[in-house]
């Protein structure tokens, strides 16, 4: 069990937020950070994620296991790789141009050819990234959670390249409440994205092998 | 302390549809939408808000236009946009188009500022979506200043400066009622406090209660800020008729409808019959039913979450006319007088 690892939440928007809490609820030691000073967020955080620790970014980077990425897309640019470096790196983010614009970084050779977490980690080359927590919105994310062995208890997806990190992410998902689904490396993790077939979608672990299966069959 | 409660309508201006089951035109839909701004008036509404839209099935880009009309024939209704998309629009505009509607109305004028689920202006107007917050930030900030009356002094990277500048027509009774639209952000939220704004809470799905986190969030914020108290208000989606059976038969397969149709464009789930029921069951977002099922619904909540005014956004995409009428006359008549005596 990798009962100690420390989160780090990147983000206090829709999402980030989400994810504390059910981190928090899970027994997660978490950090929130946004680009900004802790100052700016401790309201929200003590009246919105109770128990999550306001910090700065590098600080709560530096002392953590697994880093939350819930910042908008386009700030992405503005991270520094190198804090990132060696750390478990859950890119929670999707591109999704309908909804907050076309970003030239991640239209490399045509949107759908490539999935936004292989731009993101060949970007975060030092560290170890899992697509996860991204294709569940973030009001179901929260009232869909339930413990493991619940009868309503749905699944989410993950990916990513390093099988120790996909474990320890695996993990993750499970311990805030969703049946984790390892799709196989980052470039799987394509299917988890927006106007894919599980996008949007809260599925049974059935359910949502069934409409992934479809989909890799589809595209045979 | 006794609370001063108010309750509103929205509409986007909902291409509305024929008795054979046709659409009507655009411009027959704007007229209906004035027909009803003013029946809302005589039905006993507090506020009567139109959304900025610019598509087939919402063809209402220019609101505060129908609502001047509505002005014209009307005495004490509020009257203000929900919302105006203020990120591609220019705030000066923005606020002489409603300092005018104040002027007609003899004060009756208010904004809320927001995106709402509106993308479309973005590309019509030439802004890129990923500025928006950016956008909505300075200029959220420059209207703040507007609103405040008097000569403007203002220097950003979203529109030309101001140096002095008197902006007209002047205000003349103070500031209208100004709010900021939130959708689930925390971070909007504290700009609405931080700004002066009041603060309206778009709930369009899931338990409202989850949202009582940010009212005290906004009383909190206020208060760090140094802000006065200002007033939260509640916007969420729904329709009235006689019996909770014909407002389920009328309402959910145009709602079906619409958010498939939305869906395409923005990646929502389409919804099912069994997710519908739970969203207009007691702990969802939807105020679909007969007067007493939609009025205890809007007291439980405005109560969870601390508001003071609920604004239901009635009408969808190939309701008729007669049903939109039909719904305000509910609301006015029954709803709102029922909720008044809940809350005591």
């Amino acid at each position: 069990m990798r009962n100690k690892d420390r989160l780090a939440v990147l983000g206090a928007g829709h999402v980030g937020p989400v994810i504390a809490r059910l981190a928090i609820a899970a027994g997660y030691p978490v950090a929130i950070a946004t680009s900004g000073d802790p100052d700016d967020i401790a309201l929200i955080t003590e009246l919105v994620i109770p128990g999550a620790r306001p910090r700065w970014a590098g600080d709560a980077i530096a002392d953590a296991d697994i880093v939350v990425l819930a910042i908008p897309l386009h700030r992405f640019a503005e991270l520094d790789p190198g804090r990132l470096a060696g750390k478990i790196v859950v890119d929670a983010m999707n591109y999704w141009p309908a909804s907050d614009g076309v970003l030239t970084a991640f239209e490399d050779g045509g949107a759908s050819s490539r999935g936004s977490s292989e731009i993101v980690a060949r970007r975060l080359a030092g560290s170890a990234v899992v697509k996860a927590l991204n294709h569940i919105g973030y009001h179901e994310l929260e009232d869909r959670a339930r413990p493991a062995g619940a009868p309503d208890r749905r699944a989410a997806g993950l990916a990513g390249d390093d099988p120790a990190a996909v474990a320890a992410v695996a993990e993750l998902t499970s311990r805030l409440g969703y049946d984790p689904v390892r799709l196989g490396g980052l470039r799987a993790g394509r299917v988890l994205q927006p106007g894919g077939p599980v996008f949007g979608q809260v599925l049974t672990l059935p359910e949502f092998e069934r409409a992934v299966h479809e989909e890799a069959r589809s595209l045979r | 302390m006794t609370l001063t409660y108010a309750f509103g309508l929205d509409t986007f201006g909902d291409r509305e549809g024929g008795a054979d089951g046709t659409p009507l035109s655009h411009a027959q839909t704007i007229r209906n939408v004035v027909e009803e701004g003013v029946f809302a008036e005589q039905s006993g509404v507090d506020f009567f808000g139109i959304g900025e839209h610019h598509t087939d099935y919402f063809p209402m880009p220019a609101g505060d236009v129908a609502l001047a009309a509505i002005a014209a024939r009307t005495e004490k209704i509020r009257l203000g946009s929900a919302v105006t998309v203020l990120s591609s629009d220019d705030p000066v505009r923005v606020f002489q188009r409603y300092s005018t509607l104040d002027a007609i109305s003899g004060g009756r004028a208010e904004v809320i500022l927001g995106r709402g689920s509106s993308i479309e202006s973005f590309p019509l107007f030439g802004y890129d979506l990923a500025d928006y917050e950016d956008l909505f930030d300075e200029k959220a900030t420059l209207f703040a200043e507007l609103l405040k009356g008097g000569p403007v002094t203002w220097e950003g990277k979203t529109r030309a400066a101001l140096l002095d500048q008197d902006v007209v027509p002047h205000l003349e009774s103070g500031p209208f009622p100004a709010w900021i639209g939130v959708g689930g952000n925390p971070q909007s939220v504290i700009r609405a406090a931080r700004l002066g704004f009041s603060l309206a809470l778009a709930i369009i799905g899931g338990p409202p209660s989850r949202f009582a986190a940010y009212s005290e969030l906004f009383r909190r914020a206020l208060e760090k800020f140094g802000q006065p108290p200002r007033p939260v208000l509640v916007h969420s989606p729904g329709h009235v008729a006689p019996t909770d059976e014909q407002a389920k038969a009328e309402f959910w397969p145009r709602w079906r409808q619409v958010i498939a149709l939305v869906a395409e464009e923005r990646g929502f789930v389409i919804p099912t019959e069994a997710s519908f029921d739970a969203e207009a069951g007691p702990d969802g977002a939807l105020y679909v039913g007969s007067p007493e099922t939609v009025a205890n619904k809007i007291a439980a909540n405005v109560r969870a979450l601390g508001a003071t005014r609920f604004d239901l956004k009635y009408g969808l995409p190939g309701l008729t006319h007669d049903q939109l009428m039909t719904t305000v006359e509910l609301y006015g008549r029954e709803v709102i007088p029922r909720v008044r005596e809940l809350l005591g």
